[in-house]
């Protein structure tokens, strides 16, 4: 591996043109979203569903492209180069057999209620299939608070791959004070002259907000399915771009087999009822309000075929190169040959992993701008959907649940949803920039967490008629104070440091936070009144 | 509840969701840093073929456990104004 350096050379010059190329994209973005409001016709049912127009090939891509978040590439790779290749067991093929399963088994009853009885937003059908208004105020903020960490996720993600990406690019304007090695010498910071992520993420949620605003819903379709493509493209080029450059796969893994052996195995990084407990995460998108907001944007039920089918290949096409990108990083740096960007208290920052290989690796400046798209397209292609959800719900299930639809024109409508979106943006960016050091990993497991553990609601109200509105709040109180007792520990208290990842005997917190829903839904559903007889007749018809 | 699913059809995907279920939990290939093809670790391997044999259960359920009755239940004509807060 001599012959082979990559650490940063201080004093050269850089060349601007993968920013040129990311602004180039941005300007696409821009007129997309221009484009999709021609097709806007102007009334909240479009804004908020599309009318529901879209096939199967927009659905499968803004499905994934929703769900894949930087919490897939980023956060993949970064868990790789400190985990090893349990990551992909962890999430990514439980992904395929779970996310599949919830899109075949609630997903498609879901959006055979939400066309029948007119819904757009979650809380809409759990109101009516609980028989109560108060429950949808009791769910909003839940699901608000959940989604933030979902959309920091991303927020976070865009200013850790932007900076190292961009590094020495603008050495006057963004220069770092030099770092001081414990021998006494000093090395250019690795990050100096880079775009800082204050800058990089106010420009991705202000080109994000710009198209969701033109075409709601349909524009982060739209957005999503030419974001998807980027990223699935500029994911596998990333992946050969610096294969080649290792000397090709064989060659890359033998620097992992010589240098960091313990990242091709889980023996010593994952137990095995840890690995069983991720299980439960991807349960998690049963509970997405915007994935909700997804399916009700099918043309028919049959849109569903391909997403359900193509989902685990999809997941796979983008996780394993990523994977692998990650290993390879963690043999390379332990081979003294990748110099990763440190945390503030030492030790290398693994989220960073992965721009840092593309930012060493790939020396072609117009494909390093193009990765850099691919992976800001991935970010973008779920924050745009849980923009435009937090804004449907906020109009629909509490604006129009208190005061009546009547009360608003559709136009008014629109123009709540959006006040209501840039209020979410501004406060998730002042957020990201104070939590920017956070690990892009541990902020989605305890946001999917979260969704993962309200999983018995959405389940309970499709498939047991004897779910009723105490077992609903039983459920949802359980999973919050749970929740919170356990993020509290792990977070506040820091009760998972020294061992990599907060684990309760053995297990992810989720499994006891998902087991106290459970146990809420049961116990408060036998324990009160039954659903009435009309409210189990809409849910449950007698099909011929 | 609606299920038109054809009832064979739906035990045989459930059957196969269950092999795969506690095949995702490979004890076998814990420790196995062998390399697949050269480059690529045993345990990511089995994964990976892993995600394709979710695709092939899922393609099995959509074409033996089709919620037909289900879908044109969806489609038959809405009930406007059902929902107060619906647009």
């Amino acid at each position: 591996m001599n012959d082979i350096i990559f650490l940063a050379s201080a004093g050269e010059p850089v060349t601007r043109t993968p920013l040129y190329v990311l602004m180039v994209y941005m300007g696409l973005l821009l007129a997309l979203g221009i484009l999709s409001s021609r097709f806007f016709r102007g009334t909240s049912k479009d804004y908020f569903v599309a009318s529901q127009s879209i096939g199967p090939f927009m659905l499968l891509m803004s499905v994934f492209g929703t769900t894949m978040t930087g919490f897939a590439l980023v956060g993949s790779s970064g868990k790789a180069f400190s985990q090893g290749i349990g990551t992909y067991g962890l999430m990514a093929s439980w992904s395929g057999l779970l996310h599949s399963a919830v899109f075949f088994a609630i997903g498609i009853k879901l959006w055979s209620f939400g066309k029948k009885y007119g819904y757009v937003t979650q809380i809409q059908f759990f109101r009516d299939r609980f028989d109560s208004k108060q429950l949808g105020y009791l769910l909003f903020p839940i699901l608000v608070l959940l989604i933030i960490p979902y959309l920091l996720v991303g927020l976070i993600s865009v200013m850790k791959v932007v900076q190292p990406i961009t590094s020495g690019m603008f050495p006057d304007t963004f220069g770092l004070p030099d770092k001081v090695l414990p021998n006494g010498k000093s090395i250019t910071h690795p990050l100096s002259g880079g775009v800082p992520g204050w800058l990089s993420g106010l420009v991705v949620s202000t080109v994000v907000l710009f198209y969701v605003f033109f075409g709601g819903v349909r524009s982060a379709v739209w957005a999503n399915t030419f974001q998807t493509v980027v990223f699935m493209i500029t994911g596998v080029v990333a992946f050969y771009m610096i294969a080649d450059k290792l000397g090709g796969v064989a060659s890359a893994a033998e620097i992992v087999k010589n240098h960091a052996p313990d990242k091709l195995i889980r023996e010593g990084s994952i137990g095995n009822w840890h690995f069983f407990s991720y299980l439960l995460i991807p349960l998690s998108v049963g509970m997405f309000p915007h994935l909700f907001q997804h399916w009700l944007t099918a043309k028919n039920a049959k849109s569903f075929r391909l997403t359900v089918i193509a989902h685990p290949i999809c997941i796979a096409i983008v996780w394993v190169p990523c994977i692998l990108i990650g290993i390879w990083a963690a043999g390379l740096y332990a081979a003294g040959d990748l110099r990763i960007p440190p945390l503030p208290g030492g030790g290398p920052n693994a989220n960073a992993a992965l721009a840092t290989m593309v930012r060493t690796l790939v020396e072609n400046p117009l494909l390093s701008g193009l990765l850099m798209s691919g992976i800001l397209a991935a970010i973008m292609s779920s924050l745009d959907s849980q923009f435009v959800c937090l804004g449907t719900m906020f109009t629909n299930d509490v604006v129009v649940a208190a005061v009546g639809k009547e009360k608003y024109s559709d136009r008014q409508l629109i123009f709540l949803s959006r006040a209501f979106i840039v209020v979410i943006v501004l406060v998730s960016y002042f957020m990201a920039l104070y939590l920017q050091g956070s690990s892009v990993f541990s902020l989605g497991v305890w946001c999917f967490s979260g969704f993962a553990a309200l999983f018995p609601l959405v389940f309970a109200a499709v498939y047991w008629k004897r779910a009723s509105l105490g077992g609903a709040v039983g459920c949802i109180l359980a999973t919050l104070v749970s929740w919170c007792y356990f993020f509290y520990q792990d977070i506040f208290l820091d009760a998972g440091a020294g061992h990599g990842e907060y684990l309760v005997q053995g297990v992810m917190p989720v499994t006891f936070v998902f087991l106290a829903s459970a146990a809420g839904m049961i116990l408060g559903s036998l324990l009160t009144e039954p659903p009435a007889k009309e409210t189990i007749k809409k849910f449950f018809p007698t099909l011929s | 509840m609606i299920d038109s699913h054809s009832s064979s059809g739906s035990k045989l995907v459930w059957v196969f969701f269950l092999l795969l279920f506690f095949a995702h939990q490979d004890f076998w290939f814990w420790s196995d840093d062998s390399l697949v093809l050269g480059f690529l670790p045993m345990g990511l391997a089995y994964h990976a073929l892993f995600s394709v044999a979710c695709s092939g259960l899922w393609a099995f359920a959509c074409f033996r456990s089709w919620p037909e009755k289900l879908e044109q239940w969806a489609d038959e004509d809405g009930v406007p104004g059902e929902n107060p807060s619906s647009t």
